[in-house]
């Protein structure tokens, strides 16, 4: 799986591009390690490409919001699909991320 | 629980490589939505058996790819509802066995999802989506799981694209 990543004043994007599954959670997780390392106030998932996403996708994101929670920033997902958000409501974890529509609500 | 004693009507073989775990979820999301199950009870069987496959995967062959795994399906197909003598909701049993380290039954449980922390989640989303879900052991070497999930309504007819 593909992992896009672009750093926009303290915004950072990090946009994976296909399934999060066991096979791809591990990309994922490397690059939004990569992006919490440099430091900015805020990392944003955008999951608008994403149609898929299983338990280690989900175990993906825990930890790193548990990483940005330790370092005292942010971690936010954007462009959540109604598949992908059905998932999210099964762990209960909706409630645990700040979910925004789109990249664009997000200050720069 | 249902125990299936004919013989599938599908039966698919694979080794415990992630690489085929997207393979066998648009599979088994393609005969849901054949069957008639909705648009996301389609999607959502399909992530049941790749957190099934992903668990045998990482915790029965510790992640190595040459490992057996077997998924036998006994597929219902569901009316449409058109008819008023036609409104048999659509089924799915499945079996997935492999050769991997067997597990106590009993040990085999969701974690509390009040505490949030990664991992843990696979065993407790299998539940929370179908009907019966049942760990056993084979005879001799691995486990055994069967799940079943019959569909809340007659057929959908929306598609179930973009969730393998």
């Amino acid at each position: 799986m593909e992992v896009q990543s672009e750093r926009t004043g303290e915004t950072a994007v990090i946009r994976p591009l296909g399934d999060v599954d066991m096979s791809g959670s591990p990309e994922l997780r490397a690059s939004i390690r990569a992006a919490q390392n440099e430091g900015p106030r805020r990392v944003v998932v955008d999951l608008a490409e994403v149609a898929y996403m299983d338990s280690s996708g989900l175990a993906t994101l825990v930890e790193a919001m548990k990483n940005a929670k330790a370092s005292g920033s942010e971690l936010i997902l954007a462009s959540m699909g109604e598949k992908v958000r059905a998932i999210f409501e099964i762990a209960r974890l909706d409630a645990y991320f700040r979910i925004v529509g789109s990249v664009d609500e997000v200050a720069g | 629980m249902i125990r299936p004693e004919t013989e599938p009507e599908l039966r698919l073989e694979l080794r415990s490589n992630p690489l085929y775990l997207s393979g066998a979820r648009e599979l088994i999301s393609s005969l849901a939505k054949r069957l008639g199950f909705d648009d996301i009870s389609c999607c959502q069987i399909a992530l049941a058996v790749d957190e099934a496959l992903s668990n045998i995967i990482r915790h029965g062959y510790d992640r190595r790819p040459d490992g057996r795994i077997w998924v036998s399906l006994w597929p219902r197909v569901g009316g449409d509802g058109r008819r008023s003598d036609d409104r048999t909701p659509a089924a799915l049993t499945l079996v997935i066995e492999d050769e991997a380290k067997q597990v106590d039954p009993e040990q085999i449980k969701g974690r509390e999802l009040e505490n949030v922390r990664p991992g843990g989640l696979g065993v407790h989303i299998m539940r929370e989506i179908m009907d019966e879900v049942r760990f056993e052991k084979r005879d001799g070497v691995g486990m055994r799981l069967t799940m079943h999930k019959t569909a809340s309504g007659p057929g959908a007819t929306q598609g179930c694209g973009g969730c393998g």
